[in-house]
């Protein structure tokens, strides 16, 4: 541990992520971002007087194929329990979660370490819940949106096996890739979507139980994640080094004063009285439901790695870079399933096709042309048709216009002289208009070279191919001084 | 016809709309007319819908003009207890919180009953949340028993019972948690059935316990009830709890058949303290099902004397839950308050009545922390042994016959002070809901005051009609008098 070497931290996390399904988890209303307030909503996801849930199945499966990424035991069995508390944006005055017996029980997540073995963490268990409302508070008044009230929530519980920010930080975006992969959260914290709930506690080393621990809340990035538990980390060993004692509390992440400080004790001390949910039957899984959610999952970040480490040529960094975000590494399989070489297609993913995404507003797959089309120009460089700066304007220019590379190259006049008759007319014109330099090159300033094939590369716009650029002016320099009848210009001049 | 239209029972009704004898809108005028003039003296009514339900009376009196056949229930006038939500009608359930609530949607029994062509009247009285043996809890004053104005008409679905006994209506919805249609059905000396748990769609229905609360109607007389039962049973995509099982037809179980069954008396249910012209009745009424060719003979719930305590666990913590979304925040009564802790305190304080406020705390202590499986999880554990021994005696027998109350109706007042004497007026109805099982009340005799005495017939789980016939036939055999309230 960097912070003291006789403390050592313990971490775990509750991560709550919204389920990209259709509908809400006990009725029949929209699941979407950003509509407008209390527009999704029926007697059901307000809490009307009488009215009952209807589980959606689709959260099941959804589910499941979490469970399975994650290794854990699916349970035949499960069932939902009301968790009581008083709330403007919770309409029954009850969530509807899991307590007793939650659907997936004993997962774990594998964490990259270079190239070491992968770090196991464990989770104590996967349930669902239903999302709350929101509070908004204005200056004269507080409102409630509950469009949001019913969405499906998964609740993923890992056991306090993480020892620092880092790891904590290295196992959420895991978490996150693993459900993106999966496709069942997008996965985006300022939305609100996948959030992260912390609990910290500190320890001599060495020591084996558990020390008082402090539950951080509103930690919507990863950056405040980390700093929030580094904060926390630090301030508990403070304490205890003085001879303190920690209180097991709540803690708000304050991102303006970057620390964590505790909330009232009104605010969190809650007795949630949980017994289970008389209007839902038990929720049974088939085990063939299961096998068939098995047979269809999709490949999870952890085989994804383990896959280019053994077949592919590349580091441990291109690997993890390449794996964050199944689109990505989609990305660059199809440019190497199109004939591109496999570094070369790593390097232009991990770096053009990363930063037009990056710079875009837009999802991944509009951002960035078709993987055949970056496939298509980069064997225009192999094949010397292009320069490979030209490359990157043409890329640049088909990530806006969406238009293929050809098109793209030929409309932006990109496509590479590698004539020497053209090359050599544009040598003989640079070498007459700059006679004065050609005579200090002679007279031994022979670092004027690059200046002439930057010359000259300019006058062709940057299209002329460097190579032949430099055997043309090499040539005409030499004849210069050493007249010969074999170097004699071939045309013009 | 007789003039007297508001008498008719469902059955006379529906031959004599079918046979355009009489028309829906007479029918419904006249159960209007008796409303208004009976209601000074009961208050079984919170609403009285009088334009909606003529509007549906002329609807249906077109389908019954039409050439397609008419539905059940086409034409017939029924009072809704103010518990099921009804799209655009106000909805009380007989509390201060919900004084002004207009659902914006119905209840599925609601909407199946519009399907069958029904006249809705109006909202009965009830006790607040259905907690109440008495309709003593309604916020908007008790409901009267129309055999003594100076007595209770039992509760919670007193209103209900009241409504049917005085001819207000033909029939009417109830809700039964722990006794809430049979104990007034007694009372009031009229049919009350209570269907197997998940038999019929809880949607709608203003949640009170949601293990034990089911659905059924208050009728005139048996078969009344078993023509309600076939329109309100089925399975309901909006209730999960609710049973696919195909719905049979009540009606034509009623064969008048009594030979050969069996019936089983519970010994633990003659108590004592039991007021004897109840004993008497209900011995009385065994020896007449005996002498048509039934047997009886005596068996034994052992768990049945946990019953009201396991009752008053399992429904006050389940009703801890289902009555906080009351939180002033999106409809029903608010409040003025300074902050959000205010809001909730004031709000809930001067919206819910003394015995709901009772109830709550009870459910949130028998859920708190340190205290869950000392008594609501033990409660649970009793709750599978009264089912157990429920079905241990259903090997031996077809029904359970026992009283339904231990006395006939009770004065007003007499036991609002003494909340356990209330509870224990429902000591023979409370089991069958923790056990989930069908049963029924129907007339049996009448005590030295004139008071109506009620029977309880039980059957396994989904043995409806088996009830239904046992009590039709008995209700045919003549073997009871009916006598008319005298107080209306
Ligand atoms: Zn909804």
């Amino acid at each position: 541990m960097a912070i003291s070497d006789a403390y050592e931290a313990v971490i775990g996390l509750e991560v709550h992520t919204q389920l990209l399904t259709r509908s809400k988890i006990f009725c029949g209303c929209a699941n979407e971002f950003g509509a407008a307030p209390n527009h999704n909503v029926c007697p059901v996801c307000m809490g009307m007087p009488g009215v009952l849930p209807v589980f959606n199945r689709r959260v099941l499966e959804l589910t499941i194929r979490v469970g399975l990424a994650t290794h854990s035991q699916i349970s035949e069995r499960s069932i939902f329990a009301r968790k009581n508390y008083f709330y403007p944006d919770l309409p029954k005055g009850y969530q509807i979660s899991q307590y007793e017996r939650p659907l997936c029980v004993g997962g774990y997540i594998e964490l990259p370490t270079g190239n070491g073995a992968p770090r196991r963490i464990q989770l104590a268990r996967i349930h669902l819940e239903e999302d709350a409302g929101k509070n908004i508070h204005r200056p004269t008044a507080s409102l409630v949106d509950f469009n949001r009230s019913g969405t499906p929530l998964l609740e993923i519980v890992s056991e306090p096996e993480l020892r620092s920010a880092e790891e904590a930080t290295a196992y959420l975006r895991e978490l996150r890739s693993i459900l993106r992969y999966l496709e069942v959260s997008d996965g985006n914290m300022e939305e609100g979507s996948f959030r992260c709930d912390a609990n910290v506690s500190v320890r001599p080393c060495g020591a084996t139980e558990l020390g008082a621990k402090t539950e951080i809340k509103n930690l919507n990035s990863f950056k405040f994640v980390e700093k929030a538990i580094k904060h926390e980390i630090e301030r508990q060993t403070a304490v205890l080094k003085a001879g303190g004692k920690i209180m097991q509390e709540t803690h708000l992440w304050d991102p303006e004063r970057g620390e964590t400080r505790p909330m009232r004790s009104k605010e969190y001390a809650h007795d949630y009285r949980y017994f289970p949910e008389p209007d839902l039957p038990e929720l049974y899984v088939p085990p063939e439901l299961v096998e068939q959610i098995r047979a269809q999952a999709p490949e999870v970040p952890a085989a994804r790695r383990a896959r280019y480490a053994r077949d592919l040529s590349l580091s441990a960094y291109e690997i993890d870079v390449l794996t964050q975000e199944r689109e990505v590494g989609d990305y660059f399989e199809a440019m190497v399933a199109a004939g591109i070489e496999t570094k070369a297609a790593a390097n232009w993913t991990m770096t053009e096709v990363l930063r037009a995404s990056n710079e875009s507003t837009e999802t991944f797959s509009n951002a960035v042309p078709p993987p055949a089309q970056t496939a298509a120009l980069l064997k225009l460089v192999a094949q010397n048709e292009i320069s490979l700066n030209a490359a990157k304007t043409a890329f640049a220019a088909m990530c806006k216009s969406g238009q293929d590379a050809a098109t793209t190259v030929k409309a932006l006049g990109l496509a590479q002289v590698s004539d020497e008759a053209t090359i050599s007319q544009v040598c003989d014109q640079v070498l007459s208009a700059e006679a004065d330099k050609v005579a200090q090159f002679h007279a031994g300033r022979e670092k004027l070279f690059g200046f002439f094939v930057g010359q000259v590369v300019k006058a062709m716009k940057g299209n002329a191919n460097p190579k032949v650029v430099n055997e043309v002016l090499k040539r005409k320099l030499a004849m210069a001084g050493r007249p010969s009848p074999s170097d004699l210009p071939s045309s013009g001049a | 016809m007789n003039d007297e239209l508001f008498r008719l029972t469902i059955n006379d009704a529906r031959a004599a709309l079918r046979k355009r004898e009489i028309s829906a809108v007479e029918l419904t005028r006249a159960c209007l007319e008796r409303i208004s003039a009976t209601e000074p003296k009961l208050n079984a009514f919170l609403t009285v819908a009088e334009s909606e339900a003529l509007t549906q009376a002329q609807a249906a009196d077109q389908r019954l003009a039409g050439t397609q056949p008419a539905p059940a229930l086409c034409g017939i006038p029924l009072g809704i207890k103010d518990i099921f939500c009804v799209r655009g009608m106000r909805t009380t359930c007989a509390s201060r919180i919900l004084e002004n609530f207009v659902p914006p949607f119905d209840a599925t029994v609601i909407v199946r009953l519009r399907e069958a062509g029904a006249v809705f009247l109006g909202k009965l009285n009830m006790d607040e949340f259905a907690m109440g043996s008495s309709t003593e809890n309604s916020a908007f004053g008790p409901t009267r028993n129309p055999y003594d104005l100076a007595r209770v008409p039992g509760g919670s679905s007193g209103g209900s019972a009241a409504a049917v006994a005085a001819d207000e209506c033909l029939a009417s919805l109830g809700t039964d948690t722990g006794g809430s249609i049979r104990q007034p059905a007694a009372l009031c000396g009229i049919v009350g059935v209570k269907p197997t748990y998940s038999r019929v769609s809880r949607y709608g229905i203003v949640a009170f316990a949601s293990s034990l609360d089911q659905v059924g109607p208050l009728t005139k007389t048996v078969r009344d009830g078993a023509i309600m039962m076939h329109a309100l049973a089925g399975v309901d995509p909006r209730d999960s709890t609710c049973s696919a099982r195909p719905v049979p037809d009540y009606e034509s179980a009623l064969n008048g058949e009594l030979r050969n069954l069996r019936v089983g008396v519970p010994k633990e249910f003659f108590v004592e303290g039991m007021q004897p012209a109840v004993d008497d009745a209900v011995r009385a009424t065994l020896k007449h099902l005996e002498a048509a060719g039934a047997t009886a003979r005596e068996i034994s719930l052992p768990h049945s004397q946990y019953a009201v305590a396991t009752y008053y666990l399992i429904a006050t913590a389940e009703a801890s839950a289902n009555l906080a979304r009351y939180d002033g925040i999106r409809y029903g009564f608010r409040a003025e308050a300074e902050d959000l802790n205010e809001l909730y305190h004031r709000t809930r304080a001067l919206g819910f009545g003394p015995e709901v406020k009772r109830r709550i705390m009870l459910g949130t202590f028998a859920l708190s922390s340190g205290y869950y499986d000392a008594y609501y999880l033990k409660a649970q554990r009793v709750r599978t042994l009264i089912r157990k021994d429920f079905e241990a005696a259903f090997n031996t027998c077809d029904v359970i016959v026992t009283p339904t109350s231990p006395t006939t109706a009770f004065r007003l007042g007499e036991k609002t002070q003494d909340p356990l004497q209330m509870y224990l007026s429902d000591i023979f109805t409370i089991s069958v809901n923790l056990a989930g099982l069908p049963a029924l009340s129907m007339p049996c005799g009448y005590d030295s005051d004139g008071l109506p005495i009620g029977l309880q017939i039980i059957g396994p789980a989904f043995g409806e009609e088996t009830i239904l016939r046992a009590a039709d036939a008995l209700e045919r055999s003549g073997s009871i008098a009916r006598r008319r309230p005298s107080a209306v």
